[in-house]
């Protein structure tokens, strides 16, 4: 982290204009929504602006962009389980226990 | 008892323990909220339908401008701190904890107006996951006010005893503020334009 008062004075006006940026974007958000874009596009699109603006909020506002080792590791693990958890829903399709493999055949002369 | 490495770097780490101790509670919250998500995948993907245009994008947006504004502010309030400016770092945290209350005070209009029609969490899927994913995202706006208040208010002191740390406390708040901020980034476009 920086200390020179001329560096956190330039500093300053990178986060004005990224908040610029972000107000920016935004306004593309909710001006794309408007031509109603077919359902997987529009997804695609909201998602790439929304990362895009998630990224400018991590790198600048929160410094990720210049900090200590130890701190990318204890992301890049959260990363790791966050996308594990992503796909614990598939293990709600591929779970087979409790279900019946083969069903018998009806006993006859019942 | 003196608390070490409140300001000077560990050795190991390179890193002030308040400052570690955030980002592993930010990665906590990541899990938590990325649960949710995770949720709200699963229910959308296996929904038959999924309704479009029951909330309002433009109270939505709004929020969304309120909020990042209120993340300059938080971020500028560091800066300032960091030029020995304690009355306009000060300032700024209050700055932030007004636009907070803004976003509060707008979602209470959202929510009345959806209680109002009967659209409750018990409405529908939708609305289930809606007041889920918004309802935890303002109890973490709650927090948050709470913490700026004790900074711009009682925790203050600190400034004359010790300035080091209490720039580094508006700054740990600042990551918890933003990380707030980001996550509100993506419930946006999810729950209200798609």
């Amino acid at each position: 982290m920086q200390s020179d008062p001329e560096a956190i004075r330039k500093s300053i006006r990178t986060y004005g204009i990224v908040g610029g940026l972000l107000l920016v974007f935004t306004a593309i958000t909710v001006g794309v929504n408007q031509f109603h874009l077919a359902v997987p596009l529009a997804i695609t699109v909201a998602l790439i602006i929304a990362t895009t603006k998630g990224s400018m909020v991590a790198a600048i506002f929160m410094h990720l962009s210049h900090e200590k080792k130890w701190i990318y590791g204890a992301l890049l693990l959260t990363v790791v389980f966050f996308i594990v958890l992503l796909f614990v829903p598939l293990a709600t399709v591929s779970d087979t226990i409790g279900t019946p493999t083969h069903v018998a055949a009806p006993a006859e002369g019942h | 008892m003196e608390i070490p490495y409140t300001v000077e770097q560990r050795p190991d780490t390179g890193l002030a323990n308040g400052k570690l101790g955030i980002w592993l509670f930010l990665a906590s919250e990541v899990m938590l909220f990325g649960a949710l998500f995770s949720t709200y995948i699963l229910l959308r993907v296996g929904a038959i339908e999924w309704p479009h245009g029951e909330l309002s994008v433009k109270l939505g947006a709004i929020n969304t401008v309120i909020l990042i504004c209120s993340s300059v502010t938080m971020v500028v309030a560091w800066a300032k701190l960091k030029l020995n400016d304690f009355a306009k770092g000060r300032l700024y945290v209050i700055v932030t904890v007004v636009l907070a209350a803004v976003f509060l005070v707008n979602k209470y209009f959202e929510y009345a107006e959806h209680f109002a029609k009967g659209e409750g969490p018990w409405h529908s899927t939708f609305f289930a996951i809606y007041f889920t994913l918004t309802g935890l995202h303002g109890l973490h706006i709650v927090g948050g006010i709470v913490v700026m208040l004790y900074l711009a208010g009682p925790g203050a002191g600190l400034w004359k005893r010790n300035p080091e740390q209490y720039t580094n406390r508006v700054e740990y708040t600042g990551l918890y503020w933003h990380f707030v901020d980001l996550v509100w980034i993506f419930l946006f476009p999810v729950l209200y334009l798609l």
